[in-house]
């Protein structure tokens, strides 16, 4: 456990923001590129991520576990949001038989 | 050190392919591994228990209903609807300026203080159990509502309606 706190002790903070930042613009382009409404899910599930990494290495540097008990509730969150985004991903298919979210484009205005 | 720029690079790599894979089964396998890259992430920083947690709710439990929904449907290559090439360019744009302002303000806030682990207890399940069923017991118990009120909600929704007469 030693060995695993000293690997980490030379890495600046803020190598942790723009590494987490990477990921969340990762995600919002896969919102902006995909139409599969699947994979959009999956990539809100990859901003959920890169802000649960950014709470932890904060809440490590400061040496506080509200942080890191803020991560263990929007883990879950992430879970209650699946199940009912793919209930309704689910319902979608039944009715129009595909997941691309064109078909939904009356829910726009 | 160098552990924490590799195991970055992976999860970017497979982040990038995850959004990139035509296939969508390819998508989700993916993310499965971006995800074990974030559990190698808490293990780094010390948060013990979110790394057990992080493997076993978003790899065992929220990646599967990913793979089931999808087998369930039945997608793949052939019936992914794909955006035009003009869209996915500035879908691409649009994330890279996200990217560039988060990156500029970081830059403006000039922090560059090497993190240092204070207390390298902190991630364990005996404190973070102790924080949480103390100061945050509250909204402990209400996350339980939230769990079982989205059950109710998938069950409702996901069941088929009685035909009418």
């Amino acid at each position: 456990m030693e060995s695993v706190t000293q690997t980490i002790q030379g890495v600046p903070l803020n190598h942790y923001i723009l590494f987490s930042a990477i990921i969340f613009s990762i995600g919002v382009m896969g919102v902006l590129i995909r139409r599969n409404a699947i994979v959009i899910f999956m990539s809100v599930e990859l901003m959920l991520n890169a802000v649960n990494l950014l709470f932890t290495a904060f809440s490590a540097h400061k040496g506080d576990a509200s942080g890191q008990v803020f991560v263990f509730f929007v883990m879950a969150l992430a879970a209650a949001e699946v199940a009912v985004g793919l209930a309704i991903i689910v319902m979608i298919y039944r009715n129009t038989n595909s997941t691309d979210i064109n078909v939904l484009n009356r829910l726009k205005w | 050190m160098n552990l924490f720029y590799l195991v970055a690079f992976l999860s970017v790599f497979f982040s990038l392919l995850v959004i990139f894979s035509k296939n969508p089964v390819y998508s989700v396998l993916y993310l499965i591994v971006t995800f074990f890259t974030f559990t190698v992430h808490y293990i780094l920083l010390n948060a013990q228990f979110l790394a057990i947690v992080n493997f076993i709710v978003y790899m065992g439990a929220i990646m599967v209903l990913f793979l089931f929904v999808l087998m369930l449907l039945n997608l793949n290559k052939d019936t992914e609807p794909m955006k035009s090439g003009l869209l996915k360019i500035a879908g691409v744009v649009a994330g890279l300026c996200l990217l560039v302002t988060l990156i500029g303000s970081v830059k403006a806030m000039n922090l560059s203080q090497p993190l240092a682990l204070k207390n390298p207890s902190i991630g364990l399940v005996k404190s973070l159990g102790k924080v949480l069923f103390k100061e945050f017991l509250l909204p402990f118990e209400v996350s339980s509502i939230l769990l079982f009120s989205a059950m109710v909600g998938a069950v409702l929704l996901a069941k088929k309606e009685p035909k009418k007469i």
